[in-house]
């Protein structure tokens, strides 16, 4: 429980959905500001594994700890690691009866008592900082795709979190809106924030990652510096991976 | 302006206004057909028209015009106090009126969606709390009147805005109870809503208002008016419950997670974050609905609550007026109408306003 700890610890992790073995004992830290890149063929168990992280997902055993708390039954822990772990969704999950600058403020409000006009004042810095402000009064379903899942980042930002989850941000984008998103996302690094991010877009991993893993039938098979990484893999399987996305 | 012009679909033509109305009457067999239906529709109306209007007698006349055939609106001119306010004292007849006109004050000001919070709950706390008082007086040096005294249309206003407001709260804990994870608080959500559903509303409404105090110790007095509104209220949550539990089943689940990852407790996530979105979502059947308990308020009769239908049908009665029961239920039928054609309005409106946020 020091300050010193690693942001994000995991032993020995198992996750079954039913009779499915979705995590087998995943071992896996981020330290304070790292930046972990997690790719991996589809049902390989890295969304899972994101989701463990804020609770999303239950684990049936093993040991989660997010800046120094342990994810387990206690239910104040829970609230305690979600305002630490800010998340991005695949499919933004703005809420839709809400502006923008709302679905900014709200969440403030409504997890740590935030006066109403401290909230907007925040939201609104955050929406700037993604260069969205002058949509800040449009309903998300205005607004483009690349912007939404803009948007979700100020949301999530809003709460200072210590580390920020993408779990596939770019995967519903269309082609020319990933680049906006990503680039928030290359700022959001330049910046100092610890970041786990599940994708696909190995040039971000290459660009930002200090370390790429590599996931399989909910094993990490592979685990370097994107240097390492995409010059010589260790095991067949990333290899073969990296063949199929790259070619 | 050619007729010739013919390049148009014919499925079109009745959209098009500028067709030559003779095309648009008569285009095709089957317009034709209709246009020639509501001719002799209209015309068979004709006799009633003349009954309600041109043959009728107008609020003012008296028992003996009456006589002549038409409608007798005199009659319901003489009896509107009686048909609007049933028993209530004539004296403090100024009451049971300012209860109606805070009804619909407060019902205007909960319209727009962005008064929509916790202060209008309180409004509406206030309100009630006011209305109860206005109405059964003892307190503030009014005179008490018993809730056998009330009536007519403070009455039926009362019991649909409260059986639909007091409904709504224990529908939205069914239907979570329902859908949640909790195998206990499901399977009696369930029973609940499906018990309620499959009894008919008269059943309950002589349940509570006659089997009920049978059953209960000979102190207990709770009143009858309580006991048909708690009716009411069971039958319209069972109902309301389904509407939600739709509106809940049709959300994207990743609502709920962002809204979690955000660190917002259950609650305040189930009711700023799901709830308006979920009811958003079944503003049609919400409307069916509160339709529907307006009218089952009519139901209240059997039981012996003096509503605006016992009302108008204790006022044919009176010997003065020559059988006037079918201009009584008329004028009782239009007040019903006007107040579900402006729910039907209002929830249109409603849904404008979702579509107009959802998309670009």
């Amino acid at each position: 429980m020091t300050p010193q700890s690693n942001a994000i610890e995991v032993r020995a992790l198992n996750k079954f959905y039913g009779e499915f073995h979705a995590l087998k004992s995943i071992g896996f830290q981020v330290e304070q500001g790292e930046r972990v890149v997690i790719c991996g063929p589809s049902g390989s168990g890295k969304s899972t594994l994101i989701r463990c992280l804020n609770r999303l997902e239950i684990h049936q055993s093993g040991f989660v700890s997010v800046q120094g708390i342990e994810l387990g039954d206690d239910l104040r822990n829970l609230d305690a690691v979600r305002r630490e772990a800010g998340m991005v969704f695949q499919h933004f999950n703005l809420f839709p009866h809400i502006t923008v600058l709302q679905n900014c403020s709200l969440p403030q409000t409504l997890s740590r008592g935030t006066k109403r006009n401290d909230a907007e004042t925040k939201a609104r810095e955050m929406l700037s900082r993604v260069h969205i402000l002058d949509q800040a009064d449009k309903f998300p379903g205005q607004l483009s795709g690349g912007q939404q899942q803009r948007v979700a980042i100020a949301r999530a930002l809003c709460m200072e979190p210590k580390i920020m989850l993408f779990d596939e941000p770019t995967s519903a984008l269309d082609p020319e809106m990933i680049r906006e998103v990503l680039e928030t996302m290359i700022d959001l690094a330049t910046g100092g924030m610890t970041m786990v991010v599940v994708t696909h877009e190995m040039g971000f991993a290459r660009e930002v990652a200090d370390r790429v893993v590599y996931m399989e039938a909910g094993e990490i098979v592979e685990s370097a510096p994107p240097a390492t990484f995409f010059k010589t893999q260790k095991d067949q399987r990333t290899k073969r991976f990296l063949s199929r996305i790259l070619s | 302006m050619a007729i010739g012009e013919t390049n148009v679909p014919l499925t079109a033509l009745p959209l098009k206004p500028k067709q030559p109305w003779m095309k648009l009457f008569f285009g095709d067999v089957f317009s034709s057909f209709l246009t020639i239906l509501s001719i002799l529709i209209v015309i068979s109306l004709l006799p009633g028209l003349n009954w309600a209007l041109f043959n009728a007698t107008w609020p003012g006349g008296t028992p003996e015009a009456c006589r002549d055939g038409g409608a007798c609106w005199a009659f319901v001119g003489a009896k509107s106090r009686l048909i609007l306010f049933g028993l209530y004292p004539p004296e403090h007849q100024w009451r049971a009126t300012l209860v109606i006109v805070l009804i619909i004050a407060m019902v205007l000001a909960s319209l727009s969606p962005r008064m929509w919070g916790n202060k209008l709950i309180m409004l509406w706390g206030a309100g009630i709390a006011l209305m109860l008082i206005l109405m059964g007086g003892g307190l503030l040096g009014l005179d008490t009147v018993p809730t056998s005294k009330w009536g007519g249309l403070p009455v039926v206003l009362m019991l649909a805005v409260l059986s639909l407001g007091m409904g709504f709260p224990i529908a939205v804990l069914l239907a979570l109870g329902r859908r949640g994870s909790l195998p206990v608080a499901r399977a009696v959500c369930t029973f609940i809503i499906e018990l309620v559903r499959g009894l008919p509303l008269v059943g309950l409404l002589f349940v509570a208002a006659i089997l009920l105090p049978l059953f209960l110790p000979p102190d207990w007095t709770i009143d009858k008016l309580g006991r048909t509104l708690a009716a009411l209220t069971i039958f319209s949550s069972a109902y309301l419950a389904e509407v939600v539990r739709g509106g809940l089943q049709g959300l994207d689940k990743g609502q709920g997670e962002a809204a979690q990852a955000l660190g917002i407790p259950y609650w305040k996530v189930i009711w700023h974050i799901i709830l308006p979105q979920a009811i958003q979502n079944v503003i049609p059947p919400l409307t069916n609905t509160a339709i529907v308990m307006v009218k089952n308020t009519s139901l209240v009769l059997i039981v012996g609550i003096f509503d605006m239908l016992s009302a108008a049908r204790s006022a044919a009665t009176d010997p003065t007026w020559p059988a006037p029961s079918t201009e009584g239920y008329l004028f009782v039928a239009l007040i019903y109408f006007a107040i579900c054609v402006s729910i039907s309005i209002y929830a249109r409106h409603l849904e404008n306003g979702v579509r107009a946020r959802s998309h670009s």
